[in-house]
């Protein structure tokens, strides 16, 4: 058997036909279950479809809300594909990807992919693992180097990486604040976002406390409550509902050389995400598209200095150059590639990287409240520091 | 804790209010005048200069007395207020008088705790056996709101003078109390949790155990001799379950750091500095090894010297009894309590 190179053949076959959310907020003051069922059962009335259609449903492990239960909840009734996808916010798009295999194989028609929960008025993940219990096992095991010395969260993992990176490339905690501070711009002009109408200067963020040196806490997404899913089906199908469909022009999933879960501080350069090129390299590759054929961006921004690293990974400028590439307003709406443009989990909420592809979805659609002109092509990629994935939606053609 | 009184802050008129309320009680006399029970009397003299192992002759040797200045045996001049004590049985001082609600109104504001501060006496002549004494006490004057170690409150001084049977003014003594609102006690504190526990597997445990041996390890195939780190089962070169541990160098250069201030486990000091190093290389080891990397703390939590390329040694501290871990001291950074 001889090694495909050129890419995959997931491009064009399916597409994302309906998008659907709670309200995201700090306390939602219900179960995760009824904001599932809510974004779930809104994605598919905004498809068109009927609860009884779908016949597919995809989540993250880390989800708390079984497939089966939205199912019974919404009135779903029998499923022929349920899979679930590792790795935390690096499982955004891959719902996507394996909800497009399953509808170009047959495997399903229709398929929800669904994120939900309380992750600011619940469990926190922002505290990273000092609350959980240090199980035997190689999955908890991989911590082991890091806890006994206090390195317990998120952001003193990127932290790490983001020190190198500096030190590197001679990149600024400033060059960070550039990206919240276009987040907050596209937020403030979303009124689905938490900080609607609250934009930020370089020098809020600059004053802004630490959180972990070198990252301020404007360099860190918000912890939210909410819910997000989206509906996927065939192009052929989606060309007879409703909506504009968003056609996955390409989607992939990417696990790097010598990967370890947010602690990939072994490999001979730590300030790069080799997983978010595998990535970049099969979207690339099987779209046949190149940085150029972009309009938009949604880059997974739950902390801001692997935003400049993702721009590298994906070609828009080179290794070390994304401080240069964002300079002057580079990701801001009219700048040369506006990113996030529904304010980013900075701005909007952190919905796992979820609420950026239903962005993504709306840049296509030609609804979003930051509309990118002429949008043909939009990147949206997964969570950074982990085994991740991404997509490139594009318009039916 | 119950005697804790809750601060209540208050505005300067509010204070100054008070104090002038306070105030009104400077002057007035505490209580009836007190006779002394005896007049002055050469065995309680003799008690205690015997106590206090005073030898002057003029207390006890009436002839040397005689012949002194004095004349006759006189009383110690410390012994003012031992003439007026009521003795233990004495009647106690009650009811509302000037002191009384002096002290109610003190304790209206929380000034419920009291410190004897100072007391000084004044002498006007020598007493002599047969003096017969009679004391009178006003409070002769309260201080503004200070705060002191043991809290905030008002230096009351009360003066006592002592007359003898031709009310001729004999001594005097200032007796100073400090009335004071306790500071509010610190909850005692919490022992601190020990460090999180590595969870470790059959491929991690013995490094871990090694560092409570004083060795840092890195794992070398017993097959093709390539190093790996951190620990795991299988060598990725030549996929042999095969290895041994080897020692590495204590000593490194700092790849990238971080410096942690939230959240904050109880179960460390912030901020927290957080070093990756990488271990020299192994001098009996192939040219070709791989860095060693560690994530390690500081000693002292030292951020002195810290940056990308430091160079600094390691030293391996005892956390707790089930964990050892390696600690970086930067070198030429003076950081105290260093070891080794």
């Amino acid at each position: 058997m001889s090694v495909k190179r050129t890419g995959n053949d997931l491009g064009g076959r399916a597409a994302i036909v309906g998008i659907g959310a709670t309200e995201f907020s700090k306390d939602s003051g219900r179960s995760e279950m009824s904001l599932a069922c809510e974004a779930v059962a809104a994605a598919i009335a905004d498809a068109g479809l009927q609860p009884s259609d779908v016949d597919g449903m995809v989540t993250y492990s880390t989800d708390n809300n079984p497939d089966v239960e939205i199912a019974r909840h919404v009135g779903i009734g029998s499923l022929r594909h349920f899979s679930r996808v590792h790795y935390g916010g690096g499982a955004a798009c891959g719902t996507i990807v394996m909800a497009a295999m399953a509808v170009a194989t047959g495997v399903a028609d229709a398929v929800v992919c669904y994120r939900a929960f309380n992750e600011r008025s619940g469990r926190r993940f922002g505290a990273g693992v000092q609350d959980l219990p240090m199980a035997a096992t190689a999955e908890r095991a991989q911590f082991s180097w890091t806890t006994p010395s206090g390195q317990l969260t998120p952001a003193s993992w990127v932290a790490m990486v983001a020190r190198r990176y500096m030190h590197l490339y001679g990149a600024t905690s400033e060059d960070f604040g550039r990206v919240a501070v276009a987040g907050r711009k596209h937020a403030a002009t979303n009124p689905k976002a938490w900080f609607y109408e609250q934009p930020i200067t370089l020098e809020d963020h600059q004053n802004s406390r630490w959180i972990v040196d070198p990252l301020h806490l404007m360099d860190c997404c918000q912890e939210s409550d909410g819910g997000q899913a989206l509906v996927v089906t065939s192009i052929e199908r989606a060309r007879d509902l409703p909506n504009k469909p968003a056609v996955i022009v390409a989607g992939a999933q990417g696990a790097g050389a010598e990967q370890w879960t947010m602690t990939s501080f072994y490999r001979d350069d730590i300030a790069q995400l080799p997983e978010m090129k595998v990535v970049a390299d099969e979207l690339w590759k099987s779209s046949g598209l190149t940085p150029a054929d972009i309009q938009t961006a949604i880059l997974y921004d739950h902390f801001t200095p692997y935003v400049l690293m993702q721009l590298e990974e994906f070609g828009f400028c080179a290794r070390g150059e994304a401080k240069d590439f964002i300079r002057g307003g580079g990701l801001e709406l009219g700048g040369r590639l506006p990113a996030n443009t529904h304010g980013g989990q900075l701005g909007e909420a952190y919905i796992h990287g979820m609420n950026g592809i239903a962005e993504g979805v709306r840049q296509v659609r030609g609804t979003s409240v930051n509309q990118v002109g002429n949008v043909e092509n939009v990147l949206v990629t997964a969570g950074t520091g982990v085994p991740t994935s991404g997509l490139i939606l594009g318009v039916d053609r | 804790m119950s005697s804790e009184t809750t601060a209540v802050e208050e505005s300067p008129a509010e204070k100054a209010a008070f104090l002038a309320q306070l105030h009104e009680f400077v002057g007035l006399e505490i209580g009836e005048p007190t006779p002394g029970p005896d007049e002055v009397n050469a065995p309680m003299i003799r008690h205690l200069v015997e106590t206090v192992d005073d030898r002057n002759p003029i207390y006890t040797d009436p002839a040397l007395a005689a012949r002194s200045v004095h004349g006759g045996i006189v009383a110690p001049p410390t012994m003012l207020q031992a003439w007026v004590m009521v003795g233990i049985d004495g009647p106690k001082r009650e009811g509302d008088g000037p002191y009384e609600r002096m002290n109610a109104l003190l304790f209206s504001k929380g000034f419920t705790s009291v410190v004897g501060t100072n007391s000084d006496q004044t002498y006007h002549r020598y007493l002599r056996p047969g003096d017969r004494l009679t004391m009178r006490t006003v409070i002769d004057s309260i201080s503004d709101e200070k705060t002191t170690g043991l809290g905030t409150g008002h230096f009351v001084t009360t003066r006592q003078d002592y007359y003898d049977a031709t009310d001729e003014l004999v001594g005097s003594m200032m007796f100073r109390i400090f009335r004071f609102r306790p500071k509010a006690r610190a909850a005692a504190p919490k022992p601190k949790p020990p460090r999180p526990r590595p969870a470790t597997t059959h491929d991690t445990q013995w490094w871990f155990d090694a560092l409570k041996e004083g060795r840092v390890c890195a794992q070398r195939c017993g097959s093709c001799n390539t190093l790996r780190f951190p620990t795991g089962p299988m060598c990725p070169s030549c996929h042999s379950l095969d290895w041994i541990a080897v020692d590495m160098p204590h000593s490194g250069t700092v790849h990238s750091y971080i410096v942690t201030h939230y959240p904050q486990v109880p179960s460390f000091d912030y901020p927290l500095p957080v070093l990756l190093v990488d271990l020299d290389p192994d001098p009996k080891g192939r040219p070709d090894d791989r860095a060693v990397r560690l994530v390690v703390n500081t000693v002292d939590n030292s951020m002195v010297g810290v940056e990308v390329g430091a160079r600094v040694r390691i030293v391996i501290e005892k956390c707790d009894d089930d964990l050892s871990l390696p600690f970086a001291v930067v070198e030429g950074a003076n950081s105290k309590g260093a070891g080794q």
